[in-house]
């Protein structure tokens, strides 16, 4: 049960010593009060600790990281305040499946329930939004809780697992036995699928002749990228991902029509409605993705495939579940398939691709289009990691780069956090090292963590943030325009600030683009300059989000531009 | 329709409020529980009475089977299950009444736990519906005070959850 070694420590020590055990070489926070004696063992220890500015931003950093790397992201913060600042970070991890494991601190274990000065119900208040979380009660368990929390994290459905640490039991010495497996009664994925059920798959696929397959993150975090286009090229079928699944079939694939839902690519809805096979993996028939539950894919057969048995008809009724691993999955099921009979369906859908192409148009001369910045960054720097930050940027970054390998779009899709893009792309810099890494923002996302400036310089993450400035909270605006009689209450930010002097003033690059010829060359310096930078791009600002589809209409009740 | 869920859990801190927060974030309703240790001291058993189609039942079987404590969630109210609950109803009495009131537990095979110059206090255990019956019946003289456990329940037979 335990490993040989064994040395007296202390708790937080322990901690530092199981984080390694782990293969854990950074971490992301900040300290105070009640975590002072893990920052005191971190000050003699190897592993890497990026001081930010905001705890809610060490938690996005840790997210980052983690999607970036596929490693499991670890981020720091004292008790009260700074525990609460994370909660936006982890939510944020738990409703896109990232794993990452949080460390808090915590009032002495006398002191808790006394209302202490910082303290924190924080396992109380992360109940619902980690998938586990651990309240030390006694030094000795810190190796046993630190290694279940990884597991936990990482395995099956990835997620947060905060862990809090009593400051009093961080002083406790004792001898340190590092656990080498886990047991957990109550915890036993799946990674396998069921042989019968893949059986059936395999049936489905043979008898359709318009499949589709609806990839989502679950692709990403399993590391089925591979798995996913050896299914679409061996059946022939086209693949359309969810926002979590972008990145895991390259955006140039001829079998790919993009993203579908609410801002999808026309003829990725159309695929759907259409289609008499569903293969949905690692997805979960989210409201942004299905509108109008009764009037979506209503002549299809779907297969799911999730690790999360919860997810399987949870909206949408299913005729083949399998639950399991996608890598795993995919893997099996691609032995039992062949070609489908599905030609004269992929002609269909190019004709759409055709008919319908995703588009924008330019809407007065010399004015900057947000997605014209977008194809310049897709063409500046290929293969980059793009993070986003939530609003029509996010949107825009998903419907025009064009991704190549897999976790090389990071946003934050289920939680939809503004805030979230800065502190993740630095986090994702630090764990990739070797990629570019530019946050797609607006103006308004970015002000909510652009305290990291400080981060980043200070710590040399070179960065480089594109702001597609139009002076509104876009998103919201554009609602405001189609469904509230353009009354734009409370979504003009104009006059902000200067992004470039804010840049300036904490020591970044900062640079400005005014016209469609000023954007690749202000880019392309910012990349070049392997600094922190912030790219300031002023763009139309009334530019909409198309395709559209109003929240509540199915998927095929589609407004575009031109019928506006 | 009405469903029984026997749900084992670790014994431990804080496992009760992982349930019951599952529930309320989920939006299922309650109609009861009630939770104790087993015979293996390390693992509880909560009982919930849980309202719902089966499509609501399978889903909070799904995400109570999420729970890293939950180690099996089984729905026994479908199968042939003995199911007790317990209540204590303090009702008004006198010299007048008292004889009826005991003549009334008798049927129930409830016990008298407690008599007092103005009041006596029934101990009554059974289906939800006995001990409907029997409040209903006790209401005429004045239920004072009523205090009832949720529904506890266990398989017939030789078979274990």
């Amino acid at each position: 049960m335990t490993t040989g070694s064994t040395e007296k420590v202390n708790g937080a020590r322990a901690v530092i010593k199981c984080l390694e055990k782990e293969g854990v070489d950074t971490l992301f926070g900040y300290p105070g009060g009640q975590i002072i004696p893990f920052y005191n063992e971190l000050y003699d220890s190897d592993l890497r600790h990026i001081l930010v500015r905001h705890e809610q931003a060490a938690a996005h950093a840790a997210d980052g990281y983690a999607r970036a790397t596929g490693k499991t992201g670890v981020c720091v913060s004292t008790s009260g305040p700074g525990a609460t600042n994370l909660v936006t970070g982890i939510a944020t991890a738990y409703m896109d499946s990232v794993p990452i494991v949080a460390l808090t601190g915590q009032v002495p274990k006398f002191l808790i329930g006394n209302d202490a000065f910082q303290e924190a119900d924080i396992t109380g208040i992360t109940l619902p939004i980690t998938k586990h979380n651990y309240l030390v009660q006694d030094a000795e368990e810190i190796p046993r809780i630190v290694k279940e929390a990884f597991h936990i994290a990482s395995t099956g459905r990835p997620g947060p697992v905060l862990i809090d640490l009593p400051k009093d039991i961080q002083n406790v010495e004792f001898d340190l036995h590092y656990p080498d497996k886990v047991e957990l009664r109550g915890y036993k994925p799946t990674f396998k699928g069921n042989t019968q059920q893949i059986k059936r798959a395999a049936e489905e696929i043979a008898k359709s002749c318009r499949p589709i397959i609806y990839a989502g993150g679950g692709v990403i975090s399993s590391n089925a990228s591979a798995e996913l286009v050896e299914l679409a090229e061996t059946i022939l079928a086209p693949v359309t991902t969810t926002l979590m699944g972008i990145s895991s079939i390259p955006t140039e694939h001829p079998l790919y029509v993009g993203m579908l839902g609410m801002h999808g690519c026309k003829y990725a809805n159309y695929a759907i409605q259409e289609s008499d096979l569903i293969i949905a993996v690692g997805a979960r028939f989210d409201d942004r993705v299905t509108g109008k539950l009764e009037s979506f894919a209503p002549n299809a057969r779907i297969i799911h495939i999730d690790v999360d048995p919860a997810e399987i008809s949870k909206n949408i009724k299913v005729h083949v579940p399998i639950v399991g691993d996608a890598k795993q999955v995919l893997k099996s099921l691609i032995k039992y398939i062949k070609r489908c009979n599905s030609a004269e369906w992929i002609e269909k859908i190019n004709q759409w691709k055709k008919e319908y192409p995703l588009g924008y148009s330019q809407m007065s001369p010399d004015v900057v289009m947000p997605q014209f910045v977008i194809e310049q960054i897709a063409e500046a720097c290929k293969d980059a990691i793009i993070v986003t930050e939530v609003g029509q940027h996010q949107m825009w970054a998903a419907q025009y780069f064009k991704y190549i390998t897999p976790r090389t779009f990071l946003t934050s899709g289920g939680l939809g956090t503004m805030g979230y893009g800065f502190p993740a792309a630095m986090g994702a810099k630090v764990g990739r090292p070797d990629k570019t890494v530019i946050n797609i923002s607006g103006d308004g996302s970015f002000q909510m963590n652009s305290q990291e400036l400080a981060t980043v310089v200070q710590n040399d993450i070179p960065v480089v943030t594109v702001i597609l400035n139009n002076g509104y909270l876009g998103m919201v605006r554009q609602w405001q325009e189609l469904f509230y009689d353009r009354r734009y209450s409370c979504t003009c930010i104009k006059g902000s600030v200067d992004f470039v002097k804010l840049a300036e003033a904490y020591g970044a690059l900062g640079l400005r683009a005014e016209k469609p010829s000023e954007v690749r060359p202000a880019i392309e310096e910012a990349v070049r300059s392997g600094r922190p930078a912030i790219v300031d791009v002023i763009v139309e600002c009334e530019a909409n989000v198309y395709p559209m589809v109003p929240a509540g209409a199915a998927i095929n009740e589609i407004l575009d531009q031109e019928e506006q | 329709m009405k469903h029984t869920l026997a749900v084992l859990v670790e014994n431990k801190a804080g496992v009760l409020s992982r349930v019951s927060s599952l529930f309320s974030r989920r939006g299922y309703n309650i109609d009861s529980l009630a939770v104790g240790v087993t015979e293996d001291p390390d693992i509880s058993r909560i009982t919930i009475v849980v309202h719902g189609d089966d499509h609501v039942v399978e889903q909070v079987t799904k995400q109570l089977n999420k729970l890293i404590d939950v180690i099996k969630v089984s729905d026994i109210g479908g199968e042939e299950a003995v199911e007790r609950e317990l209540a204590l109803i303090k009702v008004a009495a006198d010299a007048n009444t008292r004889a009826e009131i005991i003549q009334i537990a008798n049927i129930f095979r409830a016990r008298i736990v407690d008599v007092a110059p103005k009041s006596m206090t029934v101990e009554i255990t059974g289906d939800e519906g006995k001990v409907q019956a029997i409040e209903k019946l006790l209401r005429q003289f004045g239920i004072k005070e009523l205090v009832r456990t949720g529904k506890i329940a266990i398989v017939r037979g030789s078979k274990k959850v």
